[in-house]
């Protein structure tokens, strides 16, 4: 219960930050601190000490595994927070607003990672959108800025009207909101055929969640809605909101799937799911000329690989999503991080940067071989844990050999960044950078081929 | 201790030289850094205590694997291959200069680790990401400093060795979840017992990864360019250590792992290889391009490599096991010439050279003992080898090993045509004012020659060396 209330009140305290200080710069500060006592509250809460003893009655339920992955979020908006400040500031004068709004998504990322009722799941996945929504357009004379967050916004609502379609469904087929509740016999006898209800129910849910995770087919928003937003809120939104969908989504699914397996065919239908997805965020990234773009299709790409873990449900699916968290989540705030910094976005616009800026160079090159999974960083152990829990079921390997196939296409878009800052000539242009936001990037950096060393850093937390 | 200072030298001494700005300093500082290794790498080979030849720590207990390396007949040797290889490249190219010169050395020795750990690794998840490292440096050295064409050549060489090993891991998934304990030890996947179908399916996914290293057609595309483009220094350790990694693999994950797999599919590969033997031996017959014609002729002699390996004759593999060391020095020794001829005279074209001879004698007079080695006449060291080889093949067909065959007239024709071309007849306007090479190129390829003679003269301690690791495959494949 700490970090949900915890973030509330921090995203209230913010709003009136700004009553209090003129000084745009001081915010960060504040929402730094803010960041380090959720964090540390949050923790708490995972050794047993909750501050707020409020009985939901089991509409929350608090398990290690979410805990953990709030605590990861935490950390990560926090290196964000530092590494973005900046950027953060550039855009309008409501900067303590856009802090709080990023507070209020943790709190709804909270929700999402403590869900036991399909009403919290609605309510955490509002929360969770509407301050996204409201960042998107946070441009206000951004013409491409309104476009995308009034697409996202529609998107956005209608996929949220298929989630209660399809929680109403659910109810009608279990005649409860907890997602652990199954069938009851009691209420409808021994009549099997009405968990076609549940099924259907399900179905509308998974399209919704893979809307909020930009699974294809349902994925036109996210290249529109990341581009068009101000960069620093789409490395948000690319990173921990799409981990903490991810953890929503196999919450979700976990119980429900052994539930109906008997009437549906889940594997077959994930596995449409993922191969659609790698093949468009794969192919389409492959022809952008827009480094952020490219960016855009490649976190569609990088969720298809993220969805193996709701296909395989199983231990080494758990522990391979926290790390993914963590990996791609540090490597895209980078990679982002530094696009920001960019006067020119395209491929082109990388040319010699090596020459000119080596340090955003070198990093960067660490945060996209992590994102290409390539070993010693920590996006290979995210992408081999992937890969080993669906080896462990032991069907669809055929699907694990199209995956691969893939993440060798993903070097190849990521890969021209790295050639174009390294072994082309030309000038490229960086705004200005303070040695501080270096030592950040080269943190950053570290830490990915730490894990990328010794994944049991992050995992060992987990247990104990 | 051994096999962990092995990997840790290089390492930490191309991570410190990435920070070295004085080129002078940086090119002392790799030429002591390989020496070391060298002479720990010789200390290597004739221990034969097992506790030096060990090293074994924790590493990611949770999935069951190891940081393990060990030292066996054949991967003595290909430390020996790959640590006398650095040296010899930086010291014939001592005199080249290269823009930022700390982070091209530094590459090189972090390279020379990455192939140190491959050839070391008896866990699989280590084999797995020293296989990566290796590449990783090899990709930025020849994207950075090689020809015009690089940046599309190195891509199209790093793409396709990337997608090769990601079937392996693969691969590496599918055994491990086989094994009862859920390790990546190296025994562990020895003690495997998979059904027939099981093999069948795995096999393609190692044979795809190792067949592009090593490469057997057709996998073979990415290699002439990505010979032709990168720097001659990578180039060397490209050819003569990297590809070697692949026949390496199969000797040692392949063959003994998959038995039945081999059994069945054994045919198949040779056909392929011998296909690639033949049809890379004429191309290199019609090249114009001195990197080019010895590329090609690198395909040849690794496919005739492994054809013999599967033949799975104790004569075949015993040869292929000698070759990947005379192989390996002997094809650095005609990158070491190519590239004093092309300093000097600016060009590689067989159609601009010519006349060389009279220019260089000292040069001349090395070169063709090198070119009867790449033909493999008798008292050089190659000719034990593809005697061996060709041996081995001849037991399991003796069709195939006719065809192959024939590619020894074909190696003589391209390799005397090259000597020829560049070193005798008229001289060419772009040679008429070289002059010999200077003293450091001559004295490594001295080097080479002398290695060249006393092996071909007196191969027995090599192939003591390698004894142990031909007769335990020989066990694992007979087995069944």
């Amino acid at each position: 219960m700490n970090a949900i209330i915890l973030s509330a009140v921090w995203g209230v305290i913010m709003m009136f930050s700004s009553i209090l200080f003129k000084n745009k710069g001081a915010f960060k500060y504040i929402a730094a601190i803010g960041l380090i006592v959720l964090t540390v509250a949050n923790i708490a809460n995972t050794y047993g000490c909750d501050f707020f003893n409020i009985n939901t009655h089991e509409m929350l339920r608090y398990t290690r595994f979410g805990l953990f992955f709030n605590t990861i979020a935490f950390l990560c908006t926090l290196i964000y927070v530092l590494l973005s400040g900046k950027e953060i500031e550039k855009h309008g004068n409501y900067v303590a607003e856009y802090y709080a709004l990023i507070f209020f998504v943790l709190c709804g990322v909270s929700i999402l990672t403590s869900f036991n009722n399909l009403l919290m799941l609605f309510l955490g996945i509002e929360i969770l959108s509407i301050p996204l929504y409201i960042l998107t357009g946070s441009d206000k004379r951004n013409l491409k800025g309104n476009e995308a967050a009034l697409k996202y916004f529609l998107m956005g609502s209608f996929s949220t009207g298929l989630m209660l379609m399809g929680i109403a469904l659910i109810y009608g087929g279990t005649g409860s909101f907890q997602i652990d509740v199954v069938r009851s016999a009691t209420l409808f006898g021994t009549f099997s055929g009405i968990s076609f209800l549940e099924v259907a129910g399900l179905l509308f849910m998974l399209v919704a969640m893979a809307f909020k995770v930009s699974a294809a087919p349902f994925h036109f928003w996210t290249p529109d809605v990341y581009d068009g937003a101000p960069t620093v809120f789409t490395s948000f939104m690319a990173t921990v909101v799409k981990a903490a969908a991810f953890i929503a989504f196999i919450k979700l699914f976990e119980v429900r799937i052994a539930d109906t397996s008997a009437v549906i065919n889940w594997g077959m239908l994930l596995s449409l799911l993922i191969i659609a997805t790698l093949l468009i965020g794969n192919i389409t990234a492959v022809f952008q000329q827009s480094v952020k773009r490219m960016l855009a299709y490649s976190s569609i790409a990088q969720a298809g690989f993220m969805l193996f873990a709701v296909f395989s449900l199983n231990d080494f699916a758990k522990e391979g999503l926290i790390l993914y968290a963590v990996a791609y989540s540090l490597a895209t705030i980078g990679s982002f991080a530094i696009l920001a910094k960019m006067k020119d976005i395209t491929f082109e616009g990388f040319n010699g940067l090596a020459k000119s800026h080596p340090v955003l160079a070198a990093t960067n090159t660490i945060f996209l071989l992590s994102l290409a999974g390539i070993p010693l960083t920590a996006g290979f152990f995210a992408k081999y844990y992937m890969l080993a829990s669906v080896v462990k079921t032991g069907h669809y390997l055929w699907l694990v050999i199209l995956g691969v196939l893939f993440a060798a296409v993903s070097v190849y878009y990521y890969f021209r960044v790295i050639q174009a800052m390294y072994f082309k000539e030309g000038d490229a242009q960086a705004e200005d950078v303070t040695p501080g936001f270096k030592i950040g990037l080269i943190i950053v950096a570290a830490l990915i081929i730490l894990v990328g060393i010794y994944p049991q850093v992050v995992l060992n937390w987990l247990y104990f | 201790m051994i096999p962990s200072l092995l990997i840790l030298i290089p390492v930490i001494a191309g991570l410190a030289s990435l920070f070295i700005q004085n080129e002078k300093a940086a090119k002392g500082w790799a030429l002591v850094a390989s020496l070391a290794t060298l002479c720990l790498a010789v200390a290597g080979a004739c221990s034969h205590r097992v506790t030096e030849l060990q090293a074994d720590a924790s590493w990611l207990p949770a999935l069951g694997s190891r940081f393990s390396l060990s030292m066996d007949g054949m991967a003595k040797m290909l430390v020996l291959l790959n640590a006398v290889a650095l040296p010899l490249a930086i010291g014939a190219t001592y005199k080249n200069s290269y823009e930022k010169s700390g982070s091209f050395y530094g590459l090189l020795l972090l390279m020379q680790a990455g192939m140190m750990g491959v050839f070391l690794a008896s866990d699989a998840l280590l084999f797995y990401f020293f296989w990566e490292l290796a590449l990783i440096p090899a990709y930025f050295l020849s994207s950075k400093w090689g020809g015009e064409k690089r940046i599309q050549a190195t891509f199209k060489f790093f793409v396709y060795t990337f997608a090769g090993s990601l079937l392996m891991l693969v691969g590496i998934l599918y055994l491990y979840f086989k094994t009862p304990e859920h390790s990546f030890a190296i025994q562990a996947f020895y003690n495997l017992h998979l059904s027939d179908s099981e093999q069948f399916f795995a096999f393609w996914l190692f044979f795809i990864a190792f067949a592009i290293k090593i490469p057997i057609f057709p996998f073979h595309t990415w290699q002439p360019d990505a010979y032709e483009q990168s720097p001659t220094v990578v180039t060397m350790l490209l050819s003569g250590v990297m590809v070697k990694m692949g026949i390496y693999a199969v000797i040692r994950w392949l063959l003994p792992v998959f038995p039945a797999a081999v059994a069945r599919y054994d045919h198949l590969v040779i056909l392929l290889s011998v296909i690639g033997i033949l049809y890379a031996s004429l191309i290199a017959i019609r090249q114009d391009d001195m990197k080019r014609l010895i590329a090609y002729s690198s395909i040849a002699h690794l496919g005739l490599m492994a054809a013999a390996l599967f033949a799975k004759q104790q004569v075949g593999i015993q040869g292929v096991m000698i070759q990947m060391f005379n192989h390996g020095v002997n094809v650095i020794g005609l990158w070491i010439v190519a590239d004093a001829i092309e300093k000097q005279t600016g060009t590689r074209k067989f159609s601009q050279l010519g006349g060389l001879a009279q220019k260089a004698p000292g040069l001349a007079i090395l070169f063709v003992i090198m070119a009867f080695a790449n033909v493999a006449l008798p008292l050089t060291n190659a000719f034990i080898g593809e005697f061996m080889m060709f041996n081995g093949l001849f037991r399991h067909s003796i069709w195939m090993a006719a065809i192959a065959c024939i590619s020894i007239i074909l190696a003589a024709v391209y390799t005397l045509g090259m000597v020829q071309k560049v070193f005798y007849g008229n001289t060419a306007p772009a040679t008429d004012h070289s002059v010999d090479s200077s003293l450091n190129i001559k004295l490594m390829l001295a080097i080479l020659v002398i290695i060249i003679i006393a092996l071909g003269v007196y191969p027995q301690p090599m192939l003591q060396l390698t004894n142990d690791t031909v007769n335990a495959v020989l066990a694992k494949i007979h087995s069944i």
